[in-house]
């Protein structure tokens, strides 16, 4: 009989011991993200903090109804926020649909920006395997650099989760150099002892990032699941060194809100998570909230949405 | 698989506001007398005290230190101010108490930050915690107050009379609302005397009591030390002893009143066990161990001093507290950012520092994140102990400071075993997310509050006191109104 191995990827990335499971106490864990919302940073510190989310947000399309000429906009809006005040800098990436990852190419190209496209059947990730690989492959080749796959849930919840393994390896595989997000859709997981077990199962299949939601399913990113998600994070990197970056989607609009987050990210994950490389936020109208507000640090006063671009 | 590119930029350096709570919401008097049957009174004493703040040094109001005449003074009006509010209709009695907590809700802001000043606590913590359930305390036992008698059916139940409260400065105004919103709501007048050394929010309450125009006499608060309060337990018109305080004061006031037939409560020390198993929710756990001790630094009778740890689980345990701690910021009280307020009086910080020496003399490993102590006042950085064995005094000893002694365990009744291996028994955690496992423990473990999952949780409806030298009798509950009353039935 031959003998059963442990896959390449369960032991490589846990060793020197097995990241425990564990569980999440719900309560404490909501009452500790509500406590860290309390905190107030320096005013000398915002405009920085202002200035860091600029370069974290991914700024994003995600509608039946985008066209090349929705995503030019949203591109010219990503490389150049503020076309008043030059020195605010431009986003980490925009995050589009693959097949307008071409046309998102062509027009950050050079500029630094990168290009993310969701794939992998996405928002619900019901489609075959092969077809999931296959539209991974499509949207890199078209010209993205990094790519959102959405994990299977309803393999997850149906306790399938070596199939949830397998998939996100095949679409590691696919992407090869290309940055692998995952989004755990935590809205549909229903705990926080699921959120964490599928942080750990998509950190040990080799996911680059792990992202909280689709933006299509409320509730999108909370406070207490990022916390939940980070210190998933920060157990992995305690126990293998290894680096996972985080990324909240869905319903961060507020410059108070990220900044909520990034005392989140501070508190769990120290001072080293406090950058692009290893913290995205997924959103869209945060980026114009958060530009009025730089505005308001700068001038000291509040200025009309309208003098801000709608992209 | 790809690792994520090295930084590129420098990251950013966070650093979190000053963000301090305005005192000028307080205006404390110079002297503050005492307060005598509705009145302000001069002490006959002829003495004063200062109050100072834990955090500066600096003086905030000078305070009468009350003398045995001024005792009797004290005594005599609740005598007739029992009288009047004893045989109040009991709905008037509650239309009081509302009124109480509605008007320490409504100056709530004023009394957490003279909280904090006169206490050194952080501000989070007395605008979060202590106003709060003062209130609730008030309101709570407001809606007892005409329906003692659902409460206790067929016993008739009867107030007992003057009732002498004595409490401690680690939750002046929460331990008030502890011992007189029973008393009242029972029907009982009140002599009660704060803490030496936090001495101010009590007499704001005077104010409070004046401003809900309470009958005079219900209520009648005198300031001293130690000597102050001996003499009001000495003191032959009294009814009932109410005291929150150390074991040792706890006996001197049990020999005083033996023979006397006075009913007396006493919530005294303790040396909880806060008992971590390796099926917990451990980064919850860490919350709940760094709240159990350094929650009010350490000055919490329930403080999970002991930390109890399944030996499996020790290492990334530990790991996870020290990190924690890092990120723990102590300093000004006021600023609402503070995690880790002022040790309350020198002598307590004197104290505090003997027993962790002692605790590195007997050969445990201390641990202390790196933390800047501010120059002026009482600080003591949040501290742990590994290495602990049971005989140790940093394990017996109730040390009242931000000082944690971590122990293991292998099965859960070596766990009870150790847990219960103390004089005292107030509170103990447990950590488990099996549910059986928490029932079994709470049926083992000799301690009147038990929490699963969390710590230092209270409630009025929940009642709250000790085993052993942790002292008898409850408060809050329908169990705390009995320490108030007699049964005629």
């Amino acid at each position: 009989m031959e003998q059963a191995t442990t896959p390449a990827r369960t032991a490589e990335p846990f060793e020197p011991r097995l990241t425990r499971i564990g569980a999440v106490d719900a309560v404490a864990l909501e009452a500790r993200a509500a406590d860290l919302a309390k905190r107030s940073i320096k005013r000398g510190s915002k405009l920085e903090a202002l200035d860091l989310i600029v370069r974290m947000i991914d700024l994003t399309t995600l509608e039946g109804a985008d066209t090349p000429g929705k995503v030019a906009a949203l591109c010219a809006k990503a490389m150049r926020p503020d076309p008043v005040d030059t020195s605010v800098p431009s986003v980490a990436a925009v995050c589009i649909y693959p097949t307008l990852a071409g046309e998102a190419r062509r027009r950050v190209d050079g500029s630094g920006v990168h290009v993310a496209s969701v794939a992998t059947a996405f928002p619900s990730g019901q489609s075959p395997i092969a077809i999931k690989v296959a539209e991974a492959r499509a949207a890199l080749e078209l010209g993205a650099d990094e790519v959102d796959m959405v994990m299977d849930r309803g393999a997850f919840l149906s306790g399938r989760h070596a199939e949830v393994f397998d998939q996100i390896v095949k679409v590691r595989e696919a992407c090869g150099p290309a940055h692998l997000k995952v989004i755990l859709e935590t809205g549909e997981l229903g705990t926080y002892d699921a959120v964490r077990r599928a942080s750990l199962l998509a950190m040990a299949a080799g996911a680059d990032f792990i992202k909280t939601s689709t933006g299509k399913i409320s509730p999108a990113a909370t406070l207490p699941v990022t916390l939940c998600m980070l210190e998933a994070i920060r157990d992995v990197h305690v126990e293998t060194g290894r680096v996972v970056g985080m990324k909240p989607a869905g319903g961060i609009r507020h410059s108070k809100q990220a900044i909520q987050y990034l005392c989140v990210l501070h508190e769990t994950l120290g001072r080293d998570w406090l950058t692009p490389q290893r913290f995205r936020f997924g959103a869209s109208s945060l980026l114009n909230d958060v530009l009025m507000q730089i505005r308001t640090q700068k001038t000291g006063v509040y200025e009309s949405p309208d003098r801000f671009t709608v992209d | 698989m790809t690792d994520i590119e090295p930084r590129t930029d420098g990251g950013l350096e966070w650093t979190y506001a000053p963000a301090p709570e305005s005192r000028a919401i307080v205006s404390f008097e110079e002297r503050y007398g005492l307060y005598i049957g509705g009145e302000t009174v001069e002490p006959r004493s002829g003495e004063w005290f200062t109050s100072i703040s834990p955090a500066s040094e600096e003086p905030l109001a000078e305070v009468a230190h009350a003398g045995p005449e001024d005792v009797d003074a004290a005594v005599g009006a609740a005598r007739s101010g029992f009288a009047t509010w004893s045989e109040l209709r009991p709905a008037e009695r509650a239309k009081y108490l509302f009124r109480i907590a509605r008007i320490i809700q409504e100056r709530s802001r004023e009394l957490a930050v003279a909280e904090s000043l006169d206490g050194g606590k952080p501000i989070k913590e007395s605008r979060d915690v202590d106003l709060p359930l003062a209130a609730a305390h008030f309101f709570y036992h407001a809606g007892w107050a005409d329906k003692l008698e659902y409460a206790f059916p067929n016993r008739r139940p009867q107030p007992l009379g003057v009732a002498a409260q004595i409490i401690p400065w680690n939750f002046p105004l929460l331990m008030l609302a502890w011992k007189v919103a029973p008393a009242l709501a029972c029907g009982n007048s009140v002599v009660l005397k704060p803490a030496e050394t936090t001495p101010l929010t009590a007499l704001l309450f005077a104010d409070v009591c004046r401003q809900a125009e309470l009958p005079a006499g219900a209520v009648n608060i005198i300031t001293g030390d130690g000597s102050t309060g001996a003499e009001l337990v000495r003191h032959a018109g009294i009814d009932k002893v109410a005291f929150t305080g150390s074991t040792e004061v706890g006996k001197a006031i049990q020999r005083e009143l033996a023979g006397r037939g006075v009913p007396h409560t006493l919530e005294l020390g303790g040396k909880a066990a806060n008992i971590v198993f390796e099926d917990c929710a451990l980064d919850q756990a860490i919350e709940g161990i760094v709240n159990g001790i350094y929650f009010n630094q350490g000055h919490v009778c329930c403080a999970g001093s002991r930390l109890l740890v399944q030996e499996s689980i020790l290492e990334p345990l530990l790991g996870k507290l020290r990190n924690r701690l890092s990120t723990l910021r102590l300093g000004d009280p006021l600023d609402k950012n503070t995690d880790i307020g002022a040790i309350n009086s020198r002598a307590q910080l004197d104290r505090i520092t003997e027993l962790v020496a002692s605790g590195e003399a007997e050969g445990a490993e201390l641990y202390q994140p790196a933390c800047e102590l501010p120059e002026r006042g009482f600080w003591f950085p949040p501290t742990v102990f590994t290495n602990v064995a049971q005989s140790f005094r940093i394990a017996q000893e109730e040390i009242f400071g931000p000082v944690l002694s971590v122990m293991t365990f292998r099965t859960p009744a070596e766990a009870v075993d150790k847990a219960n291996n103390t004089a005292y028994g107030l509170s103990a955690g447990v950590w488990t997310e099996k549910g059986s496992r928490i029932l079994w423990m709470a049926d083992r473990l000799r301690a009147g509050v038990v929490w699963a999952n969390t710590f230092n949780r209270f409630d009025p409806a929940s009642p709250f006191g000790g085993y052993k030298e942790s002292g008898f009798g409850r408060e809050g509950g329908r169990h705390g109104l009995e320490a108030y009353l007699r049964f005629e039935g």
